[in-house]
C-alpha cells in the first residue's frame, strides 16, 4: 500500500514539474510592482496603469527618447495665433479593437467623454478645453477658454487615449472592466491581483511593428519575488528592481538592465502655511535654507540607493530640458546652515515633525537625512505613517516635514502648477508667494520652450529661496529584463512600449 | 437533533448581524480619507467630492451602513472602489483560490505531522522523537517569508522545476496549478505540521498509557494494529478539531504567503483593499469569511452532537 502511494506521489510530481512549457505562440510576460487599477482612461489614477494602458490604448499623441510631442494616433497639430484653437489631423485607416473606425467624431466622444463623465481625472487635467469641433472627418478642433501651452503633453498621456464609442456607450461605467481602444493588443482577460492577458490586435494600424501574439502583465509586489521569477524564467521583464539588486541582475549573464531618469522626484515638503504649531521651520526661510544646507544629496544617493539615483534640486532632473543650470545643486554647508540658524534666531536643536510614508526606501532615506540634519542642529523626529493616514495629515497641515514622492510629468507644469501654486490641491506646504503664483500662470500661456524656460526661472529662484519643496533626488527607472527580450527601450516617462519588441 | 440544529442556525443570525456591525465600524476608525487615496495622484478637490458623493462617504455612518446591509441582503456586496468591480465577483474570483490553497495546505500538514507524532510517540525517547521535535520547533519557528523565499530560490531559480510565483486554475490545467500551489500549501502546511505533530504526540502518548491498550497488547494485537487501529483512532479526535480550526484560519487568507507567491487570494485581496481604503472589499470579505468561519464551527458542533449523543440535550 505504502509502496503504492509512492509511486501515485512521485508520478504526480513528475507530471507537474514536467509539463510542457512551450507554447507555439510568443508570450511577453511582465512583472508589474502592483495591480493596476480601473482600465478606463476617464476613470484610471495610478502610475502602474499608465504602464498596462501601453497595450491596449493608443494616444492622439506620444512622447519620443528625448521628451519630443510625436504624433500617434494624429497625424499633425496646429496652434493658432492667439494659443485657443488647436487643429489636429487624425491618421486615417485606424480601427477600434471591436472593429469600428477611428475618427473625427470618435476623437470628439472619446474628448467630451472625459470633460463630461461624473468623478473623470482626466477633467482637471484638460480643463481648459472648451469644447471641440470636428471639421471633416479626419479633423478635429480643440476650443480652449484660455491658453494652456501643457495641453499637447497631457494628450500623450490617458487624455489623449481613444476609446470606442460603440464600447463605451455599451458598457458604461463599467468599460474598464473590458477596455476597447486602438492600441496594439486587445483585451482578453483579467483576474484581480494576479494577471491582466492581451492578445495581438490584428488590424492595428501599426500592426508591421507588432512581434508578440500574447502580453500578459503580472502583479508581484515583493520585488524579491519579482526578480526571482525573472531569473527562473517566469518572467521576460520587469519593473521598478531595486537598486541593491543592480548587482545581482548585472552578474547574470542571462539578463539585462535598463535605466532611465524619472520625470518625477522625491522631496520634503516642507509645511510652511499650516504649520498648527508654528514651528521655526514654517516661520523662517533661513531655518528651512540651513536644512537644505545640512543635506548631502551625493552621499544619501550612495549610502540608500547605491548611487543608482540622480540628485536633484529642481521640479525636472538635471537632464531636462527645463533644468535651470543658473541653479545646481548645492553642497553640503554645515557651518553656513549653523549660522543660518543663528541668523534666525534658533537654538539647536530644532525639533522637526517629520512624517515618511510606510516603504522601506523612504524609511532608509529619511534615516540618513535625519543623521546628517542632525550635524546642523536639528532633530528630525521620524514619523512613519501608513500612505492614506499620511495624505490626510498632510492635507490637514499635521506635520512639519513631509517626504513624498511625485511620478512626474512630460510638461513641467504638470510637476509644478498644483504642487507650488497658492491654494493648489497638491500645494500641501500652503506656500504662497506672488511671483512664483504669477511665474506658474504665464508658463501656461506661452508655447515657445526657450520663453517658459526663462519663467521657470523665476519660478525656481522664488522656490529656493523659500524652500517649500526641498527637492532631493530623482529615482532612476529600472527595468531588469531576459535577454530574449529585444528591442525594449526605456522612456523618459518610465512607461513600458509593447510596440516592437521581440521575443528570440 | 432538528431542535439542536434549530437553536444553533438562530444563534448565527444574530453573530452575523453583530460581525457585519462591528467590520463597518471598526473601519471607519481607520484614519485616512478613501476618497483622497482614490483621488489618484493629482487629488483634484472636484474628483474628491465627486467620489465622497457617489459613494455615499459623506452621509452618516448609520445610513451607509442602511444601504450597505440592504445591498448585502439582497446579494450586492458593493462594487470596489479601485477597479469598480462588483464585490460578490471578487470574491467569486478568489474564494476557489484560497480554497484550494487552504485545502492542500491542510492535506500537507496532515500528511506530515500525524505521521510525524505518531512515530514520535511510539519511539519516545529515541533518535526518532527527537528528530520529529526538532521537526517541530523548526516548523513552528521557521518564519513563512523565508521559507517561501528558499524554496523559490531552489525549486525554481536553482532546479528551474516550479514557477516562482502566480496562480493557474484547476479547471484550466491541473498540473499547472498543482506546481504553482505546491510551493506556498506546503509554506502554510509546514507550520500547521508541527502544531498537529505536538498534539499528535501528546494525545497518543497519553492514549498509549491507557487500559484498554495494556488489554489489546495482552490479548497478542500486532503492535501496528494497536498504534493504528485501537490508540490512534482514539488520539486522533482533538487533533482533527486542530486542523479544522487550522482550516478556518487559513480561509481568512494568508497574507504573507500570498503576498510572496503571488497567490490571488483572500489575504491579498483585503490586504490591498486595507492600504486602499477600499471599504466595499473589505465589508465583503470579511463578512464572508466570518460566515465561512461560523458555518464550520456549526459542522464540527454537528459532527459532536453525531458522535456524542449526550451532547444533544
Amino acid at each position: 500500500m505504502i509502496r503504492n502511494w509512492c509511486l501515485a506521489a512521485a508520478a504526480a510530481t513528475v507530471m507537474v514539474t514536467c509539463s510542457p512549457a512551450a507554447q507555439a505562440q510568443t508570450t511577453l510576460r511582465i512583472g508589474l510592482a502592483e495591480d493596476a487599477d480601473i482600465l478606463d482612461p476617464t476613470m484610471a489614477r495610478t502610475y502602474v496603469g499608465r504602464i498596462v494602458f501601453a497595450a491596449v490604448c493608443d494616444k492622439l499623441f506620444d512622447i519620443d527618447e528625448k521628451l519630443n510631442i510625436v504624433p500617434q494616433l494624429a497625424l499633425s497639430h496646429e496652434t493658432s495665433a492667439d494659443g485657443k484653437e488647436v487643429t489636429i489631423k487624425l491618421r486615417p485607416g485606424v480601427k477600434f479593437q471591436d472593429g469600428e473606425p477611428f475618427d473625427a467624431e470618435a476623437a470628439k466622444f472619446s474628448l467630451d467623454r472625459h470633460l463630461s463623465t461624473p468623478g473623470s481625472f482626466r477633467k482637471p487635467e484638460i480643463a481648459s478645453l472648451d469644447h471641440v469641433d470636428v471639421v471633416d472627418p479626419l479633423t478635429i478642433k480643440l476650443v480652449l477658454k484660455t491658453p494652456f501651452s501643457p495641453l499637447l503633453a497631457q494628450l500623450t498621456d490617458r487624455a489623449g487615449m481613444m476609446v470606442s464609442p460603440k464600447a463605451a456607450k455599451e458598457a458604461g461605467d463599467k468599460f474598464g472592466l473590458r477596455p476597447v481602444c486602438a492600441g496594439p493588443y486587445k483585451f482578453v482577460e483579467r483576474v484581480q491581483q494576479d494577471r491582466i492577458v492581451f492578445e495581438k490586435f490584428a488590424d492595428y494600424w501599426n500592426k508591421d511593428n507588432v512581434f508578440i501574439d500574447r502580453i500578459v502583465y503580472q502583479p508581484i509586489v515583493d520585488s524579491t519575488v519579482r526578480l526571482a521569477n525573472l531569473k527562473s524564467g517566469g518572467l521576460d521583464i520587469i519593473e521598478r528592481l531595486l537598486a541593491t539588486d543592480i548587482k545581482d541582475v548585472t552578474s547574470d549573464k542571462r539578463l539585462k538592465l535598463s535605466t532611465g531618469t524619472s520625470l518625477g522626484y522625491r522631496g520634503l515638503t516642507l509645511n510652511i502655511g499650516k504649520d498648527k504649531t508654528k514651528g521655526p521651520l514654517s516661520q523662517s526661510a533661513k531655518v528651512r535654507q540651513a536644512l537644505d544646507l545640512s543635506i548631502d544629496r551625493e552621499a544619501l544617493n550612495q549610502v540608500v540607493f547605491n548611487g543608482e539615483f540622480k540628485p536633484g534640486n529642481q521640479f525636472v532632473n538635471p537632464e531636462n530640458p527645463y533644468y535651470q543650470t543658473a541653479f545646481p545643486v548645492r553642497g553640503r554647508d554645515l557651518e553656513k546652515a549653523k549660522a543660518l540658524l543663528k541668523e534666525a534666531g534658533v537654538t539647536p536643536p530644532v525639533t522637526v515633525d517629520f512624517m515618511v510614508s510606510k516603504d522601506s526606501e523612504s524609511e532608509a532615506a529619511a534615516q540618513v537625512l535625519q543623521a546628517m540634519a542632525a550635524e546642523a542642529g536639528f532633530d528630525l523626529k521620524i514619523r512613519v505613517t501608513e500612505f492614506a493616514t499620511a495624505l490626510k495629515q498632510a492635507e490637514a497641515g499635521e506635520y512639519q516635514a513631509f517626504s513624498l514622492e511625485w511620478s512626474g510629468r512630460s510638461d513641467p507644469d504638470g510637476n509644478t502648477y498644483n504642487h507650488l501654486h497658492s491654494g493648489a490641491a497638491l500645494n500641501y506646504s500652503a506656500w504662497s508667494n506672488a511671483a512664483a503664483d504669477k511665474a506658474l500662470e504665464d508658463a501656461r500661456l506661452v508655447t515657445d520652450p526657450a520663453k517658459r524656460k526663462a519663467i521657470y526661472e523665476t519660478l525656481v529662484k522664488e522656490q529656493q529661496a523659500d524652500e517649500p519643496i526641498l527637492y532631493l533626488y530623482h529615482r532612476k527607472f529600472l527595468f531588469a529584463q531576459t535577454t530574449k527580450l529585444e528591442g525594449f527601450k526605456p522612456m523618459p516617462d518610465g512607461l513600458l512600449r509593447v510596440v516592437g519588441l521581440k521575443l528570440k | 437533533m432538528l431542535t439542536f440544529l434549530a437553536r444553533r442556525i438562530a444563534q448565527i443570525i444574530p453573530t452575523l448581524i453583530f460581525v457585519s456591525i462591528l467590520i463597518f465600524s471598526l473601519q471607519q476608525l481607520l484614519p485616512g480619507d478613501p476618497a483622497l487615496v482614490m483621488a489618484g495622484e493629482e487629488r483634484d478637490p472636484a474628483v474628491i467630492e465627486q467620489i465622497r458623493k457617489q459613494y455615499r462617504l459623506d452621509q452618516p455612518l448609520p445610513v451607509q451602513y442602511g444601504y450597505w446591509i440592504k445591498g448585502v441582503l439582497s446579494g450586492d456586496f458593493g462594487e470596489s472602489l479601485r477597479i469598480k468591480m462588483p464585490v460578490r465577483d471578487l470574491i467569486l474570483q478568489k474564494l476557489p483560490v484560497t480554497l484550494q490553497l487552504a485545502s492542500m495546505a491542510i492535506v500537507i500538514a496532515f500528511l506530515i505531522g500525524i505521521p510525524a507524532g505518531i512515530i514520535s510517540a511510539v519511539k519516545r525517547g529515541t533518535a526518532w522523537d527527537y528528530a520529529a521535535n526538532l521537526f517541530a520547533l523548526w516548523g513552528i519557528s521557521t518564519p513563512n517569508f523565508w521559507l517561501g523565499i528558499m524554496l523559490i530560490f531552489v525549486f525554481s531559480i536553482q532546479l528551474g522545476w516550479l514557477p516562482a510565483s502566480g496562480y493557474v486554475s484547476l479547471a484550466e490545467d491541473w498540473r499547472a496549478s498543482l506546481a504553482a500551489t505546491i510551493m506556498p500549501a506546503f509554506v502554510l502546511g509546514n507550520a500547521i505540521a508541527a502544531i498537529l505533530m505536538r498534539h499528535t504526540r501528546s494525545a497518543m502518548l497519553q492514549v498509549l498509557s491507557s487500559d484498554y491498550i495494556r488489554t489489546a497488547r495482552a490479548k497478542g494485537i500486532s503492535e501496528r494494529q494497536v498504534i493504528l487501529r485501537h490508540a490512534l483512532r482514539n488520539a486522533l479526535t482533538p487533533v482533527i478539531t486542530l486542523g479544522a480550526l487550522e482550516l478556518g484560519t487559513l480561509l481568512s487568507g494568508a497574507v504573507l504567503t500570498e503576498q510572496i507567491f503571488s497567490i490571488p487570494g483572500f489575504g491579498k485581496l483585503i490586504v490591498d483593499a486595507v492600504f486602499n481604503r477600499d471599504y466595499a472589499v473589505v465589508q465583503g470579505v470579511v463578512l464572508v469569511t466570518a460566515t465561512v468561519y461560523i458555518m464550520l464551527n456549526l459542522i464540527a458542533d454537528l459532527a459532536y452532537v453525531l458522535v456524542n449523543p449526550r451532547l444533544r440535550s
